[in-house]
């Protein structure tokens, strides 16, 4: 048990990532208007985006640029050293197209809550659902 | 509904710490994560494509699949938006008093936005050429100049960006910026490589000096500009829908 | 390669406490607008916790589209529907 709590407390980004996407995934079911869901979805999702981020840090590394990287030279260092002297590159890409991608669902998400506000001229989910029961 | 919700979120919470105990201590560089695919990309990103940016090399060669998928679905929120909130006004048209008379310009918004615009515009361009030796690419340079116009849009008037940045010209331009993408890479098949396999565009371009490593370089170059055309017109598009509702008539 | 820029704990104590109150803060303000703006500085300090773990690219990204585009869009929408939340 103090193991766990050992490692546990140690990575404190691990908690940063579960308080926010706990916060996130709260605001999504439990809110009433339209506007704070997307806004909590939007929480949720950079949450994610930020432990995958985290997962590819590697200690003693550097951006994953190659400095003086002009044409194609020789390599001077063992592969092994240069591997482990670069941040992992790979979540950074799939996270780059989850950013993109997030945007262009918020923006339809917030297309959408103009549309139902024209015609049902609230965004409070519980009156909503009244119009539609009556 | 807020306790049942509340209870639900920490039952989550607790399974997510309990997980925790099996995962590789952050930041050792021996992590599963980093070890058997990410490694090939590092050590033969500079000899086979020429570029030393990596996360550009992997995003715009090495997945460029995903790219352009991606890019896709971007071309298609613009289209959605636009679907749910356009209403036809054939029949009245509102008359907006053009520039010079209109009192509800402030007259440092306006003087401070022309000066920045330019620089804003300059500098997106200079995030997508840069993109393959500096943080930066197509994704970034399109939406710094999308920005650009929705800064004209805020500090002028909506009417008056509509004015020189015609709608009909907006959702044309960025499917050709989808088409320049695929046109790259359906050229890559009719040369006899893969699809998106740009090192065969050395065949055609070959009178040049380009090797197939800098054909591939180039090639990323140019999808990189597809994708900036499509990313900042559906920014503006898009606002330019969401802040006037539909109507494009006062904006914001 | 041993340049180690990284991860310092005292920076990282400073910016997450304030990322967590911001997103407390852009769920709990009635009025939508001010949501919106707290929303922007949310995107702002992840921004910054990306910086510093070295996702440069990242970082970019969200600086343009988090802080840019998406705090533009919520302030959009919000001051075409009623302006004040019920919770």
């Amino acid at each position: 048990m103090r193991e766990l709590f050992g490692t546990v407390i140690g990575e404190y980004n691990y908690w940063a990532f579960l308080i926010l996407l706990l916060i996130g995934l709260h605001a999504m079911i439990s809110k009433n208007n339209l506007v704070k869901k997307v806004i909590g979805m939007s929480i949720f999702q950079s949450a994610i985006i930020l432990y995958y981020v985290s997962t590819g840090y590697k200690k003693g590394s550097t951006i994953p640029i190659m400095a003086h990287g002009h044409g194609t030279e020789p390599i001077h260092e063992t592969a092994g050293q240069m591997v482990a002297g670069f941040v992992n590159p790979l979540p950074h890409v799939l996270m780059l197209t989850a950013i993109v991608v997030g945007v262009s669902t918020l923006g339809v998400a917030l297309a959408l809550i103009q549309k139902i506000y024209r015609v049902y001229g609230t965004i409070e989910e519980d009156e909503i659902l009244e119009k539609i029961t009556e | 509904m807020k306790l049942v919700s509340l209870l639900v979120t920490l039952l989550l919470g607790a399974l997510l710490l309990t997980a925790a105990a099996d995962f590789p201590s952050w930041g050792d560089p021996h992590s599963p994560a980093s070890l058997h695919v990410s490694d090939y990309y590092i050590e033969n990103s500079l000899e086979q494509t020429a570029v030393p940016n990596f996360v550009t090399s992997i995003l715009a060669d090495y997945r460029g699949y995903d790219t352009m998928f991606e890019t896709t679905v971007i071309f298609c929120a613009g289209l959605t938006v636009l679907t749910l909130l356009r209403r036809s006004h054939r029949k009245e048209k509102k008359v907006v008093t053009p520039r010079p008379n209109r009192e509800d310009q402030d007259l440092i918004l306006t003087s401070a936005a022309r000066m920045i615009a330019p620089m804003m515009q300059i500098f997106a361009l200079y995030v997508v050429a840069h993109g393959h030796h500096s943080p930066g690419g197509g994704f970034q340079g399109g939406v710094i100049l999308g920005a650009s116009f929705i800064l004209l849009a805020l500090s002028y008037d909506l009417q008056t960006v509509l004015g020189r940045l015609k709608e009909r010209v907006a959702l044309i331009m960025s499917g050709i910026g989808v088409a320049i993408y695929a046109g790259i890479g359906a050229g890559c098949l009719l040369l006899g490589g893969n699809f998106l396999d740009y090192g065969v565009w050395s065949k055609v371009l070959g009178v040049f000096g380009v090797t197939p490593v800098t054909a591939r370089s180039h090639g990323m170059l140019g999808v990189e500009i597809g994708v900036a055309i499509t990313v900042m017109y559906i920014m503006f598009s898009l606002y330019a829908d969401l802040s006037s509702g539909g109507e494009m008539d006062e904006g914001l | 390669m041993n340049l180690d820029p990284g991860l310092l704990w005292q920076f990282d104590f400073l910016i997450i406490p304030m990322v967590i109150i911001c997103a407390v803060a852009a769920l709990t303000f009635r009025d939508l607008i001010t949501s919106a703006v707290v929303f922007g500085a949310y995107s702002f300090f992840m921004c910054l916790l990306w910086t510093e773990m070295l996702a440069v690219d990242v970082a970019f990204t969200e600086a343009a589209v988090g802080a840019g585009v998406s705090t533009v869009l919520f302030l959009g929408t919000a001051l075409h529907i009623k302006r004040r939340a019920k919770d």
